[in-house]
């Protein structure tokens, strides 16, 4: 009963405006509505589930050209669009996970590879994570080394030397003593 | 030994600041094209011009079999080849420019990418033509296999139909003068004392 009330009420207020602008409105409304619809457009469902599987792998290894910093499956440029098309036709017609990846270099370079092949000009970035690794743990091995050589360096036993000089220096503190103790006593007295 | 050691807090440093220094003046967009030193990729393409609209204003009707287009269009002449498109702001940009050059003697072929063709024939009445001929790519096919990411980007084609290099971005007198001019008109001579 309420609800109706309501509606009724909505309908007082436009009545003021003629048919055609409301149902204009109506109609503007409905096309923002839609609007929302446009970013879906694009179906990546393939045949199979397999082939599914293998084009989600596929389009998060490659990277859009255009936009740098993101994959193929995250870009929405026209580009990632095409390109993503085009792994889903190649996926149909039966192409191999590498003949998706050549037909990708050939037009875009190395570039587009997320996971670039091991070969020369990628030695570097390949290896230096474990060079780096490598370099860490030898300086750890190094420093932890050298702190335990330097802790058992520290003699704990006393030279001959070094044990006559002690005493001299004890002797003297002893003698020292004794006349600020006198001292001591004489002014007191 | 160790007054060595003092040092390499300052040797790391100044690596460093090397690298990031040369890091800023890198164009973070530059792609080396995979089709450099390789041929146009082969395609059957109507040309712009000899399109027409079909009656219902949607379909576009080819008049004549001889108005495709193929990749024989580079053999003989070293040519730019320009890739642009109505949507694209940055090829309106460089518009002017390609009529300058066109007019200086350049041959320059269009590629219009991924367009819609009576905009695109518009355009060129509008704005002037500088294209010898335009091949009209409308799904982007030929765009997809030169490796073209966004338009406008302009390649350098010699006389044998082989890719020489590629430029991203707006052709304008700068770019012209400092990288495509010289490596043009190199092509140019080579084919002009091999001609003789």
């Amino acid at each position: 009963m309420n609800g109706r009330r309501y509606q009724y009420h909505i309908w007082q207020t436009s009545q003021g405006l003629p048919a055609q602008l409301k149902n204009a409105l109506v109609a503007c409304m409905f096309g923002l509505f839609c609007l929302s619809a446009w970013g879906l457009i694009e179906v990546d469902r393939l045949s199979t589930p397999a082939l599914s599987e293998r084009y989600q792998k596929l389009v998060a290894e490659y990277r859009c050209p255009k936009c740098q910093n993101q994959n193929l499956a995250e870009s929405d440029s026209p580009i990632s669009v095409d390109l993503r098309s085009q792994i889903r036709r190649l996926l149909e017609e039966g192409a191999s996970d590498t003949e998706i990846s050549d037909y990708l270099v050939a037009r875009y370079g190395e570039f587009v590879l997320y996971r670039p092949k091991v070969q020369a000009s990628t030695y570097l970035l390949w290896l230096a994570p474990a060079v780096l690794l490598l370099l860490g743990v030898l300086i750890v091995v190094f420093v932890v080394r050298r702190q335990k050589r330097g802790a058992s360096a520290i003699p704990t036993e006393l030279s001959d030397s070094e044990r006559e000089a002690l005493q001299a220096l004890l002797k003297q503190a002893d003698t020292q003593q004794d006349t600020a103790a006198n001292r001591q006593e004489a002014e007191s007295k | 030994m160790d007054r060595i050691k003092l040092f390499i807090p300052l040797m790391i440093f100044v690596v460093l600041a090397a690298m990031l220094y040369w890091g800023l003046g890198r164009d973070p967009n530059a792609m080396p094209s995979a089709l450099i030193s390789r041929s146009v990729p082969a395609f059957q393409l109507p040309e712009l011009g000899q399109l027409q609209l079909a009656d219902d204003g949607s379909a576009t009707a080819l008049i004549d079999e001889a108005d495709i287009l193929d990749e024989t269009l580079f053999l003989g002449h070293v040519s730019l080849l320009n890739v642009w498109a109505t949507w694209c702001i940055s090829c309106r940009v460089e518009h002017p420019y390609l009529l300058d050059i066109a007019e200086s003697g350049v041959r320059i072929i269009g590629l219009n990418y991924k367009d819609e063709v009576e905009p695109a024939q518009q355009w060129l009445a509008k704005f002037g033509d500088p294209y010898a001929q335009t091949i009209s790519d409308p799904t982007g096919g030929l765009g997809l296999d030169l490796g073209v990411f966004g338009a406008p980007e302009t390649y350098l084609v010699d006389h044998l139909g082989v890719i020489r290099y590629k430029h991203v971005g707006v052709v304008d007198d700068r770019v012209w003068r400092t990288k495509l001019q010289s490596r043009y008109q190199g092509l140019v001579d080579a084919l002009a004392t091999g001609a003789e």
